[in-house]
Order: structure tokens, then C-alpha cells, then sequence
């Protein structure tokens, strides 16, 4: 969804976040431009995940600012970057586990559909409510487990609903945080099937360690190390830049065997 | 679905219904007595229902839940010995403070979690108990005598016992009946949300505390209306209403009968006071009794008395 406006959808400047001595995020600066997939790669503990929780405001910058669809939102608290249209699923499953999968995704419709005082009709029996779920469900292949709780989900499954849940709140932004954690072959198969469906519709920026999957999606791809950003560029410009490489070192392998 | 006809729904339509009959078996019998703990017990089961609110849905442990029992109580009292004797300024009047007291209670209170809040909460409803000791005017820590209970000129005689017994009945079905639509709505939802994974609900949009808020000042405002009808049912208030140990009866209540479950409190509460009326004839250490069975309950029926019913209709 090309944003109106000219110009980057996300511009991250001078972001700074330390954690006692240590910088996770170490003057960074970051620009997603509208219709894009975006991938951020970088060695454990790179910063990666701090970074997407600076983007989604569960954690605050030191210094820097954030710029989402021309909207300064460095110090906007989470739920409300969500209603702008910035969505994100978490790297560790962070659903409702006493919930139907259906009423997970229900509810981020619900979010997104004016304000949630309404104290008498029975929510699970509006209409659209559970046809935004349903179709947001059927996008990620759900469909048929909408009214199994999240807690029988296998890890697979829950991963799809993450996806399914920020679908739902109809995102400008969609920032996945390493979606394809902890699955197996087939199921990462489809995953990556899934997201080449979703980036014609929404600009997505991907952490993941899978390189397979970056280096098939990514339109650019951004490389951190140690909360700085080392090189940023086309997958092939990433694939040759000699400091990548040296950053990996071990990994190394895993970035050239798609070249 | 499930189907409705099942051991829990029936245990709660029986209960239900032989609470609609107490008068006529108290008349019949001629056991006035227990009209009177029934009526107690009709009281309690309101306020256990109201908590039941914030701790079974929302995720709320308030451990001063008596507060509102003694505030709705207090307001109905004082405005009595002012000569306001109308129920029609004094119930609205217990409602209205009950509410603000958990505005501003919540407003504070939320901003911590776990084992924090429940130690706020605790504070809170004790700075109301020391409060309402230090009204000499109104009977400081003796408490205040109600003469006449609230007058509602004469669509009902709150001194008639089985009057009085149908006006609480009607106030805790017609409690519960606002609280399971509010469970189901979709601030219900919310609520609920919030209480099984606050950060996600946030992460799509909601802004938890203000939710919280609100079912925290719904669930006091509740409480205030049986703390209204208690004060009328004991013709007298005093700070011991509030204190601290009343709020962990009501906690254990909930508990008992089931959290998060609509009708469990109700359930709990009989079994609660009945145990105790029970007990207390034969010993005066009832509690001593009434704790290992509490203890049963948390250890071996996580639901309460609901949870293990619900098990039964599924099996």
C-alpha cells in the first residue's frame, strides 16, 4: 500500500539505545521506502529485535527519532503507532493463549474499528468482525483452525496467526521480527510462499536469520552489527560487500551459497 | 457450542431457582432464620460477583474490595442521620461515590501489576478503614446506628423481610445479567485481552489501562450497590465493613466458586457463608476448617466449585 506521501514511509535518524554500558542500537539510521521489503540481517545480538521494539514502541530511544508516514512518533506509545498502521509480530509467540485463533485476529479488527466502550451486544456475534478474522485467517492458510484455542496451535500455526493478527489491523507497515523462527522445512517453504503473496500489498520490514528467505524476498537488505548499521543496499550489493562478509565469517557460507 | 443442558448449567438454574423460592420455604416452615442469612448471603454474592469482574476477567487482584462494601454502606448511613431518608438520593448517592473512590483508586492502583497492586489496593481500603473510624460525628469506630432504613416512598418496604429479600435478589441476578453482557461485549473482550497478554494488546492497538480503568470503577460501582443494601440489611455501618479481612472473604468467594466464571461467585458465596453459619455452631475455630478446604480448592480445583462441575459435564 504506496503511502501518499513522497518519501521514505519509515525514517529512522540517529536512533541511540544503550543498556548500561552497551549500545544496542548505536546511531542508527534507516530509511523504508513505500511498497518495499526491507530485510534487516546482522550476527546474534546485533540489535535486531531492539530496533523493531524502538519501531513499535514497546521500548523508548535514548536519542534519534523515528518518522512513520511523515508523523514523528518517537515517543508515541505502542497502541497508538498500531492505529497509524504500524504492525508488528513478535519473535517469541506473543498471542492470547486462552483464546480462539479467531477471536485473536477478531480482536486486532476490533482495535481497528473505532473505540472498544461498547459494554452490551455480544462481540463474537458481529458480523464483520468475524469476517475480517476469517479472511485475515484464510490469507495465512488458517482458515480451519479458526476456533481451535491458541494454546492447542502447533508453533508453526501460532507463527501464521502472528502474521494473521497484524494482517487484521490493516497495516501501512508490517515489521516482522524473524517469523520464521523455530520452523521446519516445509513449513518456512511456506512461509516464504505467504510473504511473497503479502509484500505486493503492504511494505514489510523482515528480521530473519533464515538467509535463504532474506536473500529470496528482500528488495534491500540492511546489515547491523552491533547496533550500527555496516552496509545497506540490493541483495547483490549485500551478497559482495566484503564486510559483511567478514562480519559473518562462519556465516559467511550461508550468504554466498545463493550467489 | 456447547450444549446449555449440562451438570453446571443445571446446578445454576437450580440454585437460581431455589433462591426465587427461599421465601415461600422460610414461610412455609416458619424458619425465619434463613431468610435472614440468605438475604446476607444474596448481599455478599453481589459484591462477590462485582470483584469477580476485575479478578476473573480482568486480571485485577484488588485486596480491598471492602471498601466499597463500606463506602455504599457509609452513604446510605450518613445521608440517614442527616434526615435524608429517600432511597431515591441515597442508593444514587452510594453508586456515584462508590464510583469515583475507584476512579481514583484505579488511576493510581494501575500503574502497577502483580503482587503491587494488590498491596496498593490493600493500603487503599485500609486508608478508608481508618478514615471512617475518625468520623466521630458518625460514630468513629462504634459505628452509626441506621434508624430508618432508605425510604422508596412506597413502591417498596425495604423493612419487610421478604420484600427486602427480593430487592437484593433482583439487584444480584440483575448484577450478573449486566456483568455477562459486559463479559461478552466487546469491551469485555478487551478486558479479557488484556488480562491474558497485556503487551499483545497493546502491539494491536488497545490502550490497556484505560480499559482497565473503566472495568475497575464498573466492578466498585457495583460494590457500592451492595454495600447500599447491606448497611440497610444490618441497620448499622462501622468501619469493621471495610477492613481488611472482609476483603479476603471476598476474594475467597470468588475463588471458591470459580473465577471467571459468571455464576461461580454466587456459588461460592453460599458455600462460603453457609459453611461458616454451619461451622460456627460447632466450633468457634471454623476457620481453622474452612482454611484446609480453601486449600483443596486452589491446590486440586483450579476453576473452584465451577471448574469442577464444568469438568463433569464434559466427561
Amino acid at each position: 500500500m504506496a503511502n501518499s506521501l513522497a518519501g521514505p514511509l519509515l525514517r529512522v535518524e540517529n536512533l541511540v539505545r544503550s543498556f548500561g554500558g552497551i549500545k544496542a542500537t548505536d546511531n542508527l539510521s534507516l530509511d523504508v521506502i513505500p511498497g518495499e521489503l526491507h530485510a534487516i540481517i546482522g550476527p546474534n545480538g546485533a540489535g535486531k529485535t531492539t530496533l523493531i521494539s524502538q519501531l513499535t514502541g514497546q521500548l523508548m530511544p535514548n536519542s534519534g527519532s523515528i518518522r512513520f508516514a511523515g508523523r514523528d512518533v518517537t515517543w508515541l506509545p505502542s497502541y497508538q503507532r498500531s492505529r497509524l498502521g504500524l504492525a508488528r509480530s513478535f519473535q517469541i509467540t506473543c498471542l492470547l493463549p486462552d483464546f480462539t485463533a479467531a477471536d485473536n485476529v477478531a480482536l486486532a479488527a476490533q482495535a481497528h474499528d473505532g473505540h472498544s466502550f461498547r459494554f452490551w451486544g455480544a462481540a463474537r456475534k458481529e458480523r464483520h468482525l468475524r469476517e475480517a478474522a476469517h479472511a485475515a485467517l484464510s490469507r495465512v492458510g488458517l482458515a480451519k483452525r479458526a476456533d481451535v484455542l491458541v494454546s492447542e496451535l502447533s508453533h508453526g500455526e501460532q507463527r501464521e496467526l502472528e502474521l494473521a493478527v497484524a494482517l487484521a489491523t490493516k497495516p501501512q507497515l508490517l515489521l516482522l521480527d524473524e517469523p520464521m523462527a523455530g520452523l521446519g522445512v516445509t513449513e518456512s517453504a511456506r512461509m516464504v510462499a505467504l510473504l511473497k503473496e503479502l509484500r505486493k500489498e503492504v511494505t514489510i520490514v523482515l528480521v530473519e536469520h533464515d538467509m535463504e528467505a532474506v536473500f529470496a524476498l528482500a528488495d534491500r537488505i540492511t546489515v547491523l552489527v552491533y547496533g550500527r548499521v555496516i552496509a545497506s543496499g540490493d541483495p547483490d550489493a549485500i551478497r559482495n560487500n566484503e564486510e559483511v562478509k567478514r562480519a559473518y565469517l562462519g556465516e559467511q557460507h550461508a550468504v554466498t551459497r545463493h550467489g | 457450542m456447547k450444549s446449555p443442558l449440562n451438570a453446571r448449567n443445571l446446578i445454576v438454574a437450580l440454585v437460581a431457582l431455589g433462591l426465587l423460592l427461599l421465601p415461600a420455604y422460610s414461610a412455609v416452615t416458619g424458619n425465619i432464620f434463613i431468610l435472614t442469612l440468605f438475604t446476607r448471603i444474596v448481599i455478599f454474592a453481589l459484591a462477590a460477583a462485582s470483584l469477580n469482574l476485575i479478578m476473573g476477567y480482568g486480571g485485577m487482584m484488588s485486596f480491598g474490595h471492602a471498601a466499597y462494601l463500606g463506602i455504599g454502606g457509609y452513604a446510605v448511613g450518613i445521608l440517614a442521620y442527616e434526615g435524608v431518608g429517600s432511597g431515591f438520593i441515597q442508593w444514587p448517592v452510594a453508586l456515584i461515590v462508590s464510583a469515583l473512590y475507584a476512579l481514583v483508586i484505579g488511576a493510581l492502583s494501575l500503574r502497577t501489576r502483580g503482587v503491587y497492586f494488590i498491596m496498593i489496593t490493600l493500603a487503599f481500603a485500609q486508608m478508608a478503614y481508618y478514615i471512617a473510624s475518625g468520623l466521630s460525628r458518625y460514630g468513629g469506630d462504634d459505628g452509626l446506628t441506621i434508624y430508618k432504613r432508605s425510604d422508596f416512598g412506597g413502591i417498596i418496604d425495604l423493612s419487610n423481610r421478604v420484600q427486602f429479600y427480593y430487592l437484593c435478589l433482583a439487584c444480584l441476578f440483575g448484577g450478573v445479567y449486566l456483568i455477562w453482557r459486559i463479559v461478552n461485549s466487546r469491551f469485555g473482550m478487551v478486558v479479557q485481552g488484556v488480562r491474558s497478554n497485556e503487551q499483545r494488546m497493546q502491539a494491536i492497538g488497545f490502550h490497556a489501562n484505560r480499559y482497565k480503568l473503566v472495568c475497575f470503577v464498573i466492578s466498585g460501582t457495583i460494590c457500592g450497590l451492595a454495600g447500599a443494601l447491606l448497611a440497610n440489611n444490618t441497620d448499622f455501618i462501622s468501619p469493621a465493613t471495610m477492613y481488611w479481612t472482609r476483603s479476603g472473604d471476598l476474594m475467597v468467594m470468588v475463588i471458591l466458586g470459580g473465577m471467571g466464571s459468571l455464576f461461580g461467585p454466587v456459588i461460592g458465596t453460599i458455600v462460603f457463608l453457609v459453611l461458616e453459619e454451619v461451622l460456627s455452631q460447632f466450633t468457634e475455630y471454623w476457620a481453622l476448617i474452612m482454611g484446609p478446604l480453601l486449600l483443596l480448592i486452589v491446590l486440586f480445583a483450579r476453576g473452584g466449585i465451577m471448574g469442577v462441575l464444568g469438568r463433569f459435564s464434559r466427561g
